[in-house]
């Protein structure tokens, strides 16, 4: 499996918002497990939350980077705060809008809205809100190294810059 | 502001930063110790503390190591064995003068640091920098 939570990003705005997309799709196997044909009842498959908010640290992430050109090795330190109203369901997208609240050499403050398009009724209705606090790894190392290559932004996150022309900053 | 202000704004953010009720954030209260802190809170402390002090025309800007200084414990000739060296002290209380070193001066060990870390701490350093 590949640890990428977001298919594509969709809008850049330079070192304050970034938006990505990813659709829930049958085919992922982790649906089937949550929650799967049971005595509770039936096949009854969801995204699961923590996955919304990996989507969601995933594209407050990249935003983070960016602002250094992807030469921090950006991670995730804290959940501020998460909360979700409503579900996704296979056939249907999920739009994270991430902002960054606070910036500095130590780390970041971002996170954002997250919505939920229906190919039924069409539309974005708002299902959750997440923020996030990251730590630049090599400015809170405590007495910890870490290797000079940056595995935060390693082959699988290139791959999605390169879709978005947010390559040409790493 | 008057240290009221402060104390007032300063125990809100712990209360949003930590999740701990308002009647745990006394002045004496450790932030590791008493109210659950991990070294990775203290970033959402700094952010927070800097939202909550900022005004339209007058940012309030904390800088790294300012308010909480852990980095300069990784100079061995600061801290040796387990124990602040008399010029780790120095440095310590010349880079984080809102601490109160008495507690420890006795028996600097490492590991009693973050016992100086307290609520008024804070007050203490957010009162001395609206001074400055």
């Amino acid at each position: 499996m590949r640890w990428m939570w977001i298919d594509s990003v969709l809008e850049h705005d330079p070192g304050r918002r970034l938006v990505a997309i990813k659709n829930c799709s049958l085919a992922e196997e982790h649906v089937h497990d949550h929650f799967p044909d049971d005595e509770d009842g039936p096949a009854d498959p969801i995204m699961p939350a923590s996955l919304l908010l990996e989507g969601m640290a995933q594209t407050a992430g990249i935003l983070v980077g960016s602002l250094n050109a992807f030469r921090e090795k950006v991670v995730l330190a804290k959940v501020v705060s998460a909360s979700f109203q409503d579900e996704v369901r296979p056939g249907q997208s999920v739009r994270y809008e991430a902002e960054i609240e606070r910036a500095d050499e130590a780390g970041a403050a971002a996170g954002g809205v997250i919505s939920r398009w229906d190919h039924r009724d069409g539309g974005w209705a708002e299902i959750g809100r997440v923020d996030l606090v990251f730590s630049h790894l090599d400015h809170n190392r405590a007495g910890h190294r870490f290797p000079d290559e940056n595995f935060v932004f390693g082959d699988n996150f290139r791959t999605i810059l390169r879709g978005t022309g947010l390559d040409r900053l790493a | 502001m008057s240290r009221d202000e402060i104390t007032k704004n300063v125990q809100e953010v712990l209360e949003e930063a930590l999740g701990v009720d308002p009647d745990e954030v006394t002045m004496e209260a450790t932030l590791t110790g008493d109210l659950g802190a991990e070294s990775i809170d203290f970033l959402d402390i700094v952010f927070r503390l800097e939202k909550a002090f900022s005004t339209p025309d007058k940012p309030f800007k904390i800088a790294q190591g300012e308010l909480f200084s852990e980095n300069l414990l990784n100079d061995p000739e600061l801290v040796a064995d387990g124990r602040i060296t008399e010029k780790g002290m120095a440095a310590l209380k010349e880079k984080m003068p809102h601490l109160d070193f008495a507690i420890i001066e006795g028996d600097p060990q490492v590991s009693k640091l973050p016992e100086l870390f307290t609520v008024k701490s804070i007050v203490d350093f957010i009162e001395r920098k609206l001074d400055a």
